[in-house]
């Protein structure tokens, strides 16, 4: 009997008010409250232009992930698939979010309204060749074979830059770096439990986990190449350079397929650095497509 | 999962009728029944298949929200709505798992779903061609949900109860966030409001059906409210959810689509309109604007990843020791 008027009392209270309720969910503003004063002797365009490349390959795998939602194949991958996605998208916000705060806001900024967070401003009203995520979380998923191998791989590469980013002298930057550690360990973590389930379950698993990763080792070729922006930030203390990050990325992604009897494809040449740069194929343009339409269509709205 | 206890051996099976009084009593007594209890085959069947539906509307449910999850307007609601519809995942596997307690087994109740031999609440067959029905899913549908919900939280049947406590916090908490989101429109644009409008002028009717058929026209409420499986009647039910939304959709600026809605200064209550059953019928028999839809999403999703799910029990097989 209490407990049925309980919760309907809590349900009253909270409909009373002008429908002002506090959540406490840590959906709101994601740098509220933090001082983003940029320390001497960082240039705040290049911290920004960082700050979307690291912000834009989270956003966009999470797009990616968000995509099995409603079609993995067993209840718990739904909420494990939904999880990961959740953790990235926390991530892009935050690097946004700093990306905003150094004033980087994109050439488009004015055609949505001033009352949306620069967070927005930059996911929903910045064109293709103004991401600078990396062609490895820009590729369509494939299969879930395909899909956890990609997940493999990006996690890897980016725990191991976020690990060292955690003595970042920018403190906004080391603090996310520091939270995104956990996360993307287990990540990668989720992702090798199943390349080793796939690779050695059946022979159509072994199979298809062989075909996602010969189809996602390709994607590695500028993974290990800085660019200028980079460069100049490793020199100041900001960023973490990822050819120091290959010894490492390397030995993990070759000890998960060793042991889930998989040949590991040969590695790709070092090649110049093209998503960081902005440029990208037509997947991105399709994939930015479906995540703006909506905030474009109304940029005068606030959601 | 142990087999319940009916299924032992006829010798060891202590009389039959001093269970069932010993059950008589423990539900007059308004106790929980446990998995290991004895219960009448009867309370049991029915169980299961209301546990089932239940848990096969959480997942059917994850849909017509589902489609906005790719573009979600903002960051933020992108964030809210993820976790959201993460939440009904997990809806439905707590309630999979009580249908399990009563030797129930996940993937024979998933193909039935999918061979349409168990249903699922008929709201979920209706599109959402705007943002504004994220919000008016949340606010109605996850509204009347809790309405369904919350007496169940006192089901006769322990492990019901206990994964429906879960449930309601969780839903109550979709309830606000949506009616939030129509707040924060309703603020916006002209266009904005308009969206809400027209999405609260569709969910309106369904949501009132949500409750099923009226009392008089629902023939297996009686033995379910004497095992202390359903609490309250439809009708009760549809009028407290009525009761509790008016006001709400006042403050927020929306006109409900009824004429005949108005308070009744003899009840305190809302009295409303007549709902059309031959829609709810239509929908539920399977005509709905997206029932095709949504079932062959869930069979997209078991036979397209059927080789993993081989995969995995291949290699837990394997490396079992
Ligand atoms: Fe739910
Ligand atoms: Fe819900």
């Amino acid at each position: 009997m209490g407990h049925e008027e309980t919760v309907y009392e809590a349900l009253d209270s909270a409909h009373g008010g002008e429908g002002q309720w506090a959540f406490g969910t840590g959906f709101d503003e994601p740098l509220a409250g933090v001082d983003t004063t940029v320390p001497d002797g960082i240039d705040p365009a290049d911290l920004g232009a960082y700050c979307l490349m690291l912000g834009d390959d989270a956003l966009v795998l999470a797009q990616r992930l968000t995509q099995w939602v409603t079609a993995a194949p067993e209840l718990e991958e739904e909420v494990a698939v939904a999880n990961i996605a959740l953790d990235l998208l926390g991530q892009a916000r935050l690097l946004l979010a700093r990306a905003g705060s150094v004033g980087v806001l994109g050439r488009s900024r004015d055609t949505a309204t001033a009352s949306i967070p620069d967070e927005d401003a930059l996911a929903y009203f910045r064109d293709a060749d103004e991401f600078r995520c990396t062609g490895l979380v820009a590729a369509p998923n494939g299969d879930f074979g395909q899909t956890m191998v990609r997940l493999l791989a990006a996690a890897t590469t980016r725990l191991a830059v976020f690990a060292r980013l955690r003595d970042s002298r920018d403190p906004v930057l080391a603090a996310i770096a520091a939270k995104g550690v956990a996360e993307l360990t287990y990540h990668r973590d989720h992702a090798a439990r199943w390349v080793l389930r796939l690779g050695d379950g059946t022979p159509e698993s072994h199979r298809r986990a062989q075909a996602g990763a010969d189809a996602v080792w390709p994607l590695l070729a500028d993974a290990f190449t800085a660019t200028d922006v980079e460069q100049r930030l490793v020199g100041a203390g900001v960023a973490a350079d990822p050819a120091g990050t290959r010894e490492e990325v390397v030995g993990v992604l070759t000890q998960v397929l060793d042991r889930a009897t998989l040949r590991v494809p040969a590695w790709p040449a070092d090649a110049p650095p093209r998503g960081r740069l902005g440029l990208h194929g037509a997947e991105l343009a399709v994939l930015l497509a479906e995540l703006q339409g909506l905030a474009r269509e109304h940029p005068a709205a606030t959601w | 999962m142990s087999a319940p206890t009916l299924d032992r051996p006829a010798a060891e099976r202590p009389d039959e009728a001093a269970l069932q009084r010993q059950f008589d009593a423990t539900i007059a007594a308004d106790r929980r029944i446990e998995p290991r209890d004895w219960m009448p085959e009867g309370y049991r069947r029915t169980l299961v298949r209301q546990i089932a539906q239940h848990a096969h509307s959480e997942i059917i449910g994850m849909q017509p929200e589902g489609d906005w999850l790719l573009a979600a307007p903002s960051m933020r609601r992108k964030a809210i709505l993820l976790a959201k519809v993460q939440d009904e995942a997990g809806h439905g596997l707590y309630l999979y798992s009580a249908a399990e307690t009563l030797g129930a087994d996940r993937a024979d109740l998933t193909d039935k779903l999918i061979e349409r031999r168990q249903k699922y609440s008929s709201i979920f067959n209706y599109p959402t061609p705007t943002y504004a029905d994220v919000g008016v899913i949340g606010w109605l549908v996850d509204g009347a949900a809790i309405c369904n919900q919350v007496p169940l939280c006192r089901s006769s049947y322990g492990p019901y109860a206990r994964a429906m406590i879960r449930v309601c916090k969780e839903e109550s908490f979709h309830q606000r966030q949506g009616y939030e989101l129509l707040m924060t429109m309703m603020r916006g644009t002209d266009a904005q409001r308009a969206m809400v409008q027209d999405a609260v002028d569709r969910w309106w009717w369904p949501s009132l059906m949500m409750f099923g058929p009226p009392d008089d026209d629902s023939p297996n409420s009686a033995q379910s409210m004497a095992w202390g499986i359903k609490r309250h009647s439809n009708d009760e039910l549809r009028q407290r959810f009525v009761d509790m939304t008016v006001p709400q959709a006042a403050v927020l600026g929306v006109t409900l689509p009824d004429q005949e809605l108005a308070p009744d200064p003899e009840t305190g209550r809302y009295r409303f309109g007549a709902i059309d059953w031959s829609e709810f019928k239509q929908v539920l028999a399977g005509h709905g604007p997206c029932n095709d839809e949504r079932i062959a999403r869930r069979r997209a999703a078991r036979d397209d990843n059927a080789w993993v799910t081989e995969a995995a029990t291949a290699y837990a097989r394997k490396h079992e020791s």
